[in-house]
């Protein structure tokens, strides 16, 4: 007895015109020439205009932001998974006496709003000399992320056989042996995931870097792109372009790795089952 | 007697090593956070322009708060927008996901479509609707508003353009919940001859209704926080009519050298969520949910 599934299609179409439509027509219009723009606004491109992006990448200065948001998304990430999966490896593996409270520690940390720290923690950075370095907005990302990543990479390192780890121990594997060879092996999918979400947070993050990153050069793409938007010049269609740039590389590793993408982001939804 | 002393050993051995891995995480921790959110306590009680040193007014702080227009219109804006988000991307991403549980095709791709907006950053979302919203152009034109710049439509087109990038996100956590509810369960239902709706209203809901709340829940924390597009959209602006609490913050810290009074908002901003987790947690023991 399947019931008429025509109409649920049509409203589907419908959202998805909804959710597509717009990010098409940011992509047409960074490859239109500027009198086209208001003659042509939501169509096609005439002719594709693709050295747009090329004067996009010169003016709006997209090396330097790009390969600061590398550094950035990186250093962020690396670190993010260095000591969250520490972290996971102790709470999962090692028995880690004071457990329950740990975890405590860490909820109520992920729901601290930043705005609380932000401040104080600002001029602190000015302090230390950690204002307006990317080291100092990485490892602002490391305290940010972490917590999440570690409560992430323990649900996955929970689930391997005390007998694995045991065997490996018999065979004379220390606790660095243990964690290269049965450990990360198995909790990888968990590992994965939580670098994903770190990458994509860090890279698309705006308050944290726009307060504590003040020099242009040291920059991300996100603040590149919001002073090259604001700017004097209003070349749409290079605003367009250059925003095209910016979001490529995530939509690339997005549509390449979607289903760990779904999932991660996903999990961070579903922490309270 | 030796080899339980042997043990024993072993484990204060593993405890140790279990602590020397927690080091990086604990370390950076209270670096960042808890360390600066406990001095934001501390400031938010004195008057400080951020650069000499703090002198201690008590309450002055607070008192001010309540006293001014901006904060409480600000905060007003706040409820407005948690409202917003607790109706229409709710809405949107439970009837979608219920959409795609039900359907026998193309779940995986429209999945991917509904959720790109999410994956796309902040500062690009806010350039796409810019333009598409800007008075003279496309859309905008043919309706003769000025979207962002009217003060009487502002803050919902702001949220507009938020929700479209947040909804999808929403969806796909929906979508992972409702992929466990058990079959038959909609199969029982259709037996008894129930309809879509009461497919969704007597099946559906219940079985996600853990991730439901936590849904809710981040919603309204959230929506007491929201920043990145009131900032990069109209700066709080026009005439205020999109001020939030985060941007009066911002204001007051880093433009206007009163970073006492930032920090007392900042302590404003973690009381309501403070409070709204906790009425959360006190209402789900009243109502016994296993969540």
């Amino acid at each position: 007895m399947r019931q008429r599934t025509w109409w649920m299609y049509v409203v589907l179409i419908c959202l998805a015109i909804f959710a597509l439509g717009p990010l098409l027509i940011f992509v047409f219009d960074a490859l239109k020439t500027e009198p086209e723009l208001s003659s042509n606004p939501l169509g096609l491109p005439a002719h594709p205009q693709w050295h747009n992006f090329i004067d996009a990448w010169t003016q709006a200065g997209i090396a330097v932001g790009l390969r600061n948001s590398i550094i950035i998304v990186l250093g962020t990430m690396i670190g993010v998974v260095v000591i969250g999966g520490l972290a996971a490896y102790a709470m999962s593996r090692l028995q880690l006496p004071g457990q329950g409270a740990v975890m405590t520690y860490l909820l109520v940390v992920t729901s601290l709003p930043i705005q609380l720290f932000l401040v104080p923690l600002f001029f602190l950075w000015t302090k230390i000399g950690l204002y307006d370095t990317q080291f100092g907005i990485i490892v602002i990302y490391w305290a940010v992320y972490s917590p999440f990543a570690t409560l992430l990479m323990r649900s996955f390192m929970i689930g391997i056989p005390a007998s694995y780890e045991e065997a490996a121990r018999l065979d004379g594997a220390g606790e660095i042996g243990i964690i290269t060879r049965v450990v990360l092996p198995m909790a990888w999918p968990g590992v994965l995931t939580a670098a994903l979400v770190s990458a994509l947070s860090a890279y698309n993050e705006f308050l944290l870097v726009l307060t504590f990153v003040q020099t242009n050069t040291k920059q991300p793409l996100s603040l590149t792109f919001f002073a090259f938007q604001q700017g004097y010049s209003q070349n749409y269609v290079l605003i367009c372009a250059s925003g095209v740039i910016m979001i490529l590389p995530m939509l690339i590793l997005f549509l390449l790795l979607q289903r760990r993408f779904v999932e991660g982001v996903a999990s961070q939804g579903l922490a309270a089952e | 007697m030796a080899a339980i002393g042997h043990v024993s050993g072993l484990r204060r051995r593993r405890a140790r090593i279990a602590w020397l891995c927690m080091i990086p995480l604990i370390l950076v921790n209270l670096l960042v956070i808890v360390g600066p959110a406990v001095q934001s306590i501390y400031y938010s009680f004195t008057s400080w322009d951020g650069l000499s040193s703090a002198h201690w007014v008590g309450l002055a702080n607070y008192v001010d708060l309540v006293q001014d227009p901006q904060f409480v219109q600000g905060l007003l804006h706040n409820i407005e927008w948690t409202i917003i988000f607790l109706i229409v991307p709710m809405v949107m991403g439970l009837f979608g996901a219920y959409l795609l549980t039900m359907i026998k095709r193309g779940r995986a791709l429209f999945r991917v479509i509904f959720f790109l907006p999410y994956v796309v950053a902040s500062v690009v979302v806010a350039a796409i609707w810019q333009r598409l919203l800007a008075p003279h152009h496309g859309f905008a034109s043919l309706f003769k508003i000025n979207f962002l710049g009217d003060t009487h439509t502002a803050l919902w087109s702001v949220a507009f353009i938020n929700n479209w990038a947040w909804w999808g996100f929403l969806l796909v956590v929906f979508l992972a919940a409702m992929q466990g509810v058990n079959p038959s369960l909609y199969e029982a239902a259709e037996l008894d001859g129930a309809g879509h709706w009461a497919k969704f209203v007597s099946v559906t809901l219940p079985a996600i209704r853990p991730t439901f709340m936590f849904l809710a829940l981040m919603t309204i924390i959230w929506s007491f926080l929201v920043f990145d597009y009131i900032y990069i959209l109209t700066q709080g602006g026009p005439a205020g009519s999109t001020d939030m609490l985060s941007t009066v913050l911002y204001r007051a810290a880093f433009s206007e050298q009163q970073a006492g009074y930032g920090a007392a908002i900042g302590v404003v901003m973690a009381v309501i969520s403070g409070i709204v987790i906790a009425a959360f947690r006190i209402f789900q023991r009243v109502r016994r949910w296993d969540v």
